[in-house]
């Protein structure tokens, strides 16, 4: 800044000698009240430092004379909150969820609750929404591996797919190839069958050949019924839809039958408690398949 | 130089004014070095005249619809609040009149905005600051606590005497009559504050009565300080210190823009009216009598040119008229004037104002196409809507029977204060059945309820044969109607489905 200030030429006002284009600016002097309105800011600032935590060090941080902080205040914001919900989770409780989703505000809540807690648990397998993928069942679609009544669903959440819990849905199918029960040209028959079951079926004969195949006794269709259309209470899924949990080509189709995969689903009874799972139940059920 | 004045009586004001003017000047010069200044006291002397007229009616109209518009009732039947002018925060609705806003249509309010703003900008590069002097609250509320003040400490004057004077028990009566009478209106400003957003009576009534909660005894208490503290002691800091309008109006301005201005080439130079003479030759019109710096409210002296600091009030031209008429000398000493008449008098060619140009109608332009589509976006305001959201995860579900399915979150928006039915209908894909689930397996359209002046939402799943999804995407659309009379509302959305 120049030390000797030239005048401007109207008003004789100083200016500080800065000059754009013709254009100088005035050094306007700032009224004292303005003045005093930093001061006092100054003055508030230091009574705020030292009621507020403030200064850092290397091991820590002075933490003011109120005592206050911002991890408490959530803390407590999260208990209050928690004291708003009471009211619905004791209801939740002691209601079936069929009892608590014929109440409108409590099934609300119950969804609500459900999303979150199926997004913190479900959606890595079964993604979010209920998607699901190869493996992995859709939870959104009309087809139940283990039946799609509220009570179905809460069993399977509360104690898993073969998952170890005395209580889990279990189901085992043969495996046809590597056992040595089916030779490969007979299960590729059966899979011509399956195919022709969902009106796919390019190979007219050999569909014929594995409809015997499927059709005696020890095999297919003591789990899977005649024509392929499932029993839920054996877990056995229907075979008459388009929808395959580990693909639907003929190539996988007879994979599956060769050597199956059997998917593993966790007991949520060991890991979330009575409320949460029949909120889940809820949010499953309501994501579009519900029976 | 007009030679008519010959006979001017008498020196037309008083030297004790023109010693305070002068030192007013003076202390304005003085502090021009240092980094702080001390406020220069402003006892802006009373006026009479066509725009000090013209500013108490402007004053008296803005305070009577300020202070009365809460109170205005408009019947819109039961369940709805019967006051014209009410923004209901806590039911998030606005009232004006026969309009009702919702929240989702906030956009009005931004079209308000754009109009007030644009026709602040068109009235601006017509005639300046007639904004900041005649309808801005500030200036406003300074004149109406400047009258109270004048009514109780008397005119400019005795003001500077009694402030001056040691504190007596007349001094002190006449300060505190005068203060306590400006937390009055103050009172009453901050008061009338909070029933534009309760309901006028019962916030009144609970108000005296000790039982309006917390926030409007805060609101009020806020509003009566600011009052206080702007309009009684901030005064004209606040429009040259604090507020930025000043600071950019003035690229609204150009040469065409009317400004109070002094006639510089007519007045200088200033010279003392001799008794009997019109001045020494070679003297302007310009008496240096100090009364355009007396009046002035932002303590100022006009003839220093066009400043920041002129709010354009127009009291110097009513304060120099009469100053002008007595010495008969031609009137306008200061006046509206623009830059463009300004320089074609002194050149001698003719005086012209031009209305018409590139800017104003720009403006006008503006003003006039926002305030169109206002009018008939209002116009054509349903009082249903429907808003559709596609779920986004999963986009779309095969059935076991090869259907394809797609969710979609319905809103239904009844702004009607009764329970209305609706029809809705899914248009856009063959064969496609919808389904709310607990309500409605499979239909082809469904009737809805909708609960009166709110949102009510729905779950909807709309499901058709795999054989009529032609494309990943579809664009389809929902139609909602009332069953009873027939208003319609339409939504485009789409329809997922595998690849084809």
């Amino acid at each position: 800044m120049p030390t000797k200030t030239e005048k401007e030429l109207y008003q004789g006002k100083p200016t500080t000698g800065h000059e754009w284009d013709g254009i100088r600016e005035l050094d306007t002097p700032l009224p004292k009240w303005w003045v005093y309105v930093l001061y006092a800011s100054i003055a508030w600032a230091v009574v705020y430092f030292i009621l507020y935590p403030s200064v850092p060090w290397f091991t820590g941080y002075f933490k003011g004379v109120l005592g206050w902080n911002s991890r408490a205040e959530v803390a407590e914001k999260i208990d209050e909150a928690k004291r708003g919900q009471s009211r619905y989770l004791d209801r939740i409780k002691t209601q079936s969820a069929d009892e608590i989703r014929r109440e409108p505000d409590l099934l609300n809540f119950a969804l609500a609750g459900g999303k979150a807690a199926f997004a913190d648990n479900c959606a890595p397998c079964h993604g979010a929404g209920g998607a699901g993928t190869k493996g992995f069942p859709s939870l959104a679609d009309d087809l139940w591996i283990w039946g799609g009544k509220l009570a179905d669903i809460e069993h399977t959440v509360r104690f898993g797919i073969r998952s170890g819990h005395e209580k889990a849905r279990s189901s085992q199918m043969p495996a046809y190839g590597t056992d040595g029960a089916l030779k490969p040209d007979q299960i590729g028959d059966v899979a011509e069958y399956v195919l022709s079951l969902t009106g796919r079926s390019a190979d007219k004969a050999a569909a014929e050949r594995g409809a015997k195949i499927f059709a005696e006794e020890d095999k297919c269709i003591s789990c899977h019924g005649k024509d392929g259309v499932g029993k839920a209470d054996l877990g056995a899924p229907p075979l008459n839809t388009r929808i395959f949990l580990y693909g639907g080509s003929k190539a996988e189709i007879v994979r599956q039958v060769t050597k199956p995969q059997h998917g593993v689903m966790p007991a949520w009874a060991d890991r979330l408690d009575d409320e949460t799972i029949k909120m889940l139940t809820l949010y499953v059920h309501a994501l579009g398949g519900g029976k | 130089m007009d030679g008519s004045a010959t006979r001017a009586q008498a020196r037309p004001v008083e030297d004790e004014e023109v010693k305070s003017v002068r030192q007013q000047i003076k202390a304005i010069a003085e502090q021009g070095d240092s980094l702080y200044v001390d406020r220069v006291r402003v006892y802006p002397k009373q006026v009479s005249g066509r725009f000090r007229a013209l500013k108490w009616r402007a004053l008296g109209l803005l305070l009577v619809v300020y202070y009365l518009l809460p109170w205005i009732r408009w019947d819109r039947g039961p369940n709805a609040p019967d006051q014209a002018v009410l923004i209901d925060m806590t039911n998030r609705r606005g009232y004006f009149f026969f309009i009702e806003i919702w929240p989702q249509e906030v956009f009005y309010l931004t079209g308000l905005l754009i109009l007030a703003a644009v026709g602040l900008f068109l009235v601006t590069s017509l005639a300046g600051r007639v904004w900041c002097g005649y309808a801005c609250p500030q200036t406003v509320w300074t004149d109406l606590f400047m009258w109270v003040e004048r009514r109780i400490e008397g005119d400019r004057n005795a003001r500077i005497k009694l402030d001056k004077a040691p504190w007596t028990g007349a001094k002190w009566a006449k300060k505190i009559a005068k203060h306590a009478a400006w937390l009055a209106i103050a009172f009453a400003t901050g008061g009338a504050w909070i029933m534009y957003f309760v309901d006028a009576p019962t916030v009144a009534s609970n108000f005296f009565t000790g039982r309006a909660d917390y926030y409007t005894y805060f609101f009020v208490g806020l509003f009566t300080a600011t009052t206080y503290l702007l309009a009684g002691w901030a005064r004209e800091q606040v429009c040259t210190y604090m507020c930025p309008w000043p600071r950019f109006q003035s690229a609204m301005f150009d040469e065409d823009t009317l400004i109070v201005t002094y006639q510089k080439s007519r007045g200088e130079p200033r010279g003392k009216a001799a008794k009997g003479a019109v001045g020494k030759e070679g003297t302007g019109d310009c008496v240096d009598c100090g009364q355009c710096v007396a009046v002035c409210p932002m303590g100022i002296d006009i003839r220093d040119g066009n400043q920041l600091e002129c709010i354009g009030c127009a009291l110097c031209i009513d304060a120099c008229r009469p100053v002008m008429a007595k010495l008969g000398r031609a009137p306008d000493l200061i006046g509206y004037d623009t830059e463009r008449r300004i320089a074609a008098r002194a050149k001698g060619e003719p005086l012209r104002y031009r209305i018409l140009r590139p800017r104003t109608l720009l403006y006008g332009l503006i003003f006039a196409a926002v305030g169109l589509a206002m009018v008939a976006v209002l116009a054509t305001r349903s009082d249903a809507d429907i808003n559709v959201l596609h779920d986004r995860n999963p986009l779309f579900v095969s059935l076991s029977n090869g259907s394809v399915r797609n969710g979609y979150t319905v809103k239904i928006l009844n702004k009607e204060r009764t329970e209305r039915i609706f029809r809705l209908e899914f248009k856009g894909i063959a064969g496609a059945t919808m389904r709310v689930v607990g309500l409605v397996e499979t239909a082809s359209w469904i009737e809805l309820r909708a609960d009166p002046d709110t949102v009510t939402t729905y779950q909807i799943y709309v499901s058709t044969d795999r054989a009529n999804v032609r494309a990943e995407r579809t664009d389809v659309s929902f139609v909602l109607t009332d069953i009873t009379n027939l208003d319609t509302a339409t939504r485009s959305t789409w329809f997922y489905g595998p690849k084809p």
